[in-house]
């Protein structure tokens, strides 16, 4: 029975189960394991709290001045670590699978929706940006410009775009703007999704499921401290640490497999 | 008599006397609620937030709406699940100007004064401390952006506690339901002050902040209404 359980598993999702021994250090070497796409063959799923606050790719100064170091800390050390704890919770007891994987069916799912879409929203999340002089450099790829130019007709367009759509009016409270490829793979669009909903969720956007390659969270703890109430600004200045290789490679993965960037913790 | 002057003015306020909507003024200094809340967060909450709200509910509001002079729970009322940017702004101004006579300097503690007020408590929850519960747990889990709120039930004649999430106020959700006290638990709220903990905010506007009178007055006003309206069915 478990053996047949396994096989499904593996058989359904593009990143398997796998076996979490005791000797496995720790989640670094697990993150490493998702990040490269590895699958582990399972006997049998074990069962424990599997998730955990991925540590950020940079200091928490790192990206100054456009965000503040306070914010990056508390953002990362209180917001995304109680999302952690709370999915661990709910998850208990519960065969282990990556965060990617409570996506789809978040909606039916309780806690996974706000809890596991902000586990996964986060991780996603702080993988896209790097320190100001880094991301200056950072280029995108041929693909992902053709994509860009046919979507929006330019970059320029695209960020004016993502703005509006970032703007409190058009979010309005809590909640997060994507870039996102369609199913297909041929084209992107601008979509926003309300609190910790994420467009890999099915029945959050009417077109269904779409396949983030950038996002923004526009919580007002992503800005407060050192916004206020001037979410544009925030905003705007992002654009400074976008770490668009990054970005590229997410595109290029989404396109080819047809399925969310997998992230770490 | 300090009751009813105080009904006087909540009606007064909250019946729009005014064409387009208006920033009310803060009923206090920005300084009155520290530490609780600080003066740098009632400056932006105010002078940024809800004048915003404000603004933009009267930018929305053209001569063509037939809402230009409507008072500004019309203007909820008309817009509620039909004109969603026009709603949202125009029951934030609501929600906020509501907030802030909500809270007051050295408020908070019991409503022993309020006899009637507390005795609908401990009916309609069981106890004071119950309902402290109750609220501070819809103010703790509102997910991402909302509002705490203890309404009035002119059906039931009782008290209840309810959340709700961005702008939506109770009034429109149920018209049988007339907030009698709201907490704001939108991030810029308490963000400056607690940042995440957002349970130690709600703890302290409960216990240091609320304007018992204030709520005292909005229950006079509701069941006042109601009273009259059951009067009027039985004509």
């Amino acid at each position: 029975m478990k053996l047949s359980v396994a096989l499904s598993i593996l058989a359904i999702s593009p990143v398997a189960a796998w076996h979490m021994s005791a000797d496995v250090p720790s989640g670094k070497s697990r993150r490493d394991i998702i990040s490269k796409g590895v699958a582990f063959a399972a006997a049998v799923p074990t069962i424990a709290n599997a998730y955990t606050v991925p540590d950020l790719p940079y200091a928490f100064d790192a990206l100054e001045p456009y965000i503040d170091a306070p914010t990056m800390k508390i953002h990362h050390d209180k917001h995304h670590a109680t999302y952690v704890a709370n999915i661990n919770k709910a998850t208990e007891g519960k065969p282990e699978v990556p965060i990617l994987d409570l996506m789809a069916d978040a909606l039916d799912a309780g806690a996974a929706r706000n809890s596991g879409g902000g586990h996964y929203n986060h991780a996603f999340f702080w993988e896209l940006m790097e320190a100001p002089d880094k991301a200056k450099n950072s280029k995108l790829s041929a693909q992902l410009e053709e994509l860009i130019n046919k979507s929006f007709g330019s970059m320029d367009e695209m960020k004016s775009q993502f703005e509006a759509k970032a703007a409190p009016g058009a979010t309005f409270g809590s909640g997060w703007v994507w870039v996102v490829v369609n199913q297909k793979g041929d084209a992107l669009s601008i979509v926003n999704t309300p609190n910790q909903d994420n467009p890999l969720m099915k029945g959050v956007l009417s077109e269904g499921i779409m396949l983030p390659i950038l996002g923004i969270d526009v919580w007002e703890h992503a800005y407060y401290l050192k916004y206020q109430n001037r979410r544009p600004e925030y905003v705007s200045n992002w654009w400074n640490v976008v770490n668009w290789d990054k970005v590229s490679e997410n595109c290029a993965y989404v396109v080819e497999n047809h399925v969310g960037v997998s992230v770490k913790g | 008599m300090m009751l009813s002057t105080v009904t006087v003015l909540v009606a007064f306020i909250f019946q729009g006397c005014f064409a387009k909507v208006d920033l009310p003024a803060l009923p206090y200094d920005y300084k009155a609620l520290e530490p609780i809340i600080s003066s740098k967060t009632l400056e932006f909450h105010h002078d940024k937030h809800h004048a915003k709200y404000v603004a933009t509910t009267n930018s929305m509001i053209t001569e063509d709406s037939g809402l230009s002079d409507a008072p500004l729970e019309e203007i909820m009322k008309q817009s509620y699940g039909k004109n969603a940017g026009l709603y949202n702004n125009a029951a934030q101004a609501w929600n906020h100007a509501f907030y802030w006579n909500c809270m007051k300097k050295k408020g908070g503690g019991k409503p022993t004064k309020q006899k009637k007020l507390m005795s609908l408590i401990k009916t309609s929850f069981g106890s004071f401390d119950a309902f402290l519960e109750e609220f501070s747990n819809a103010a703790n889990t509102a997910f991402g952006s909302g509002w705490a709120w203890l309404v009035f039930d002119s059906e039931t004649g009782q008290l209840m506690v309810t959340k709700t999430i961005g702008a939506e106020n109770p009034m429109n959700v149920n018209p049988n339901w007339a907030p009698l006290l709201t907490c704001d638990v939108w991030e810029h709220a308490y963000y400056l002050d607690y940042q995440n903990l957002r349970p130690t905010y709600t703890e302290s506007f409960l216990s240091k902040l609320v304007n018992w009178d204030f709520v005292a007055a909005n229950l006079e006003t509701a069941s006042a209404k109601s009273s009259t309206q059951e009067v009027g069915s039985e004509l």
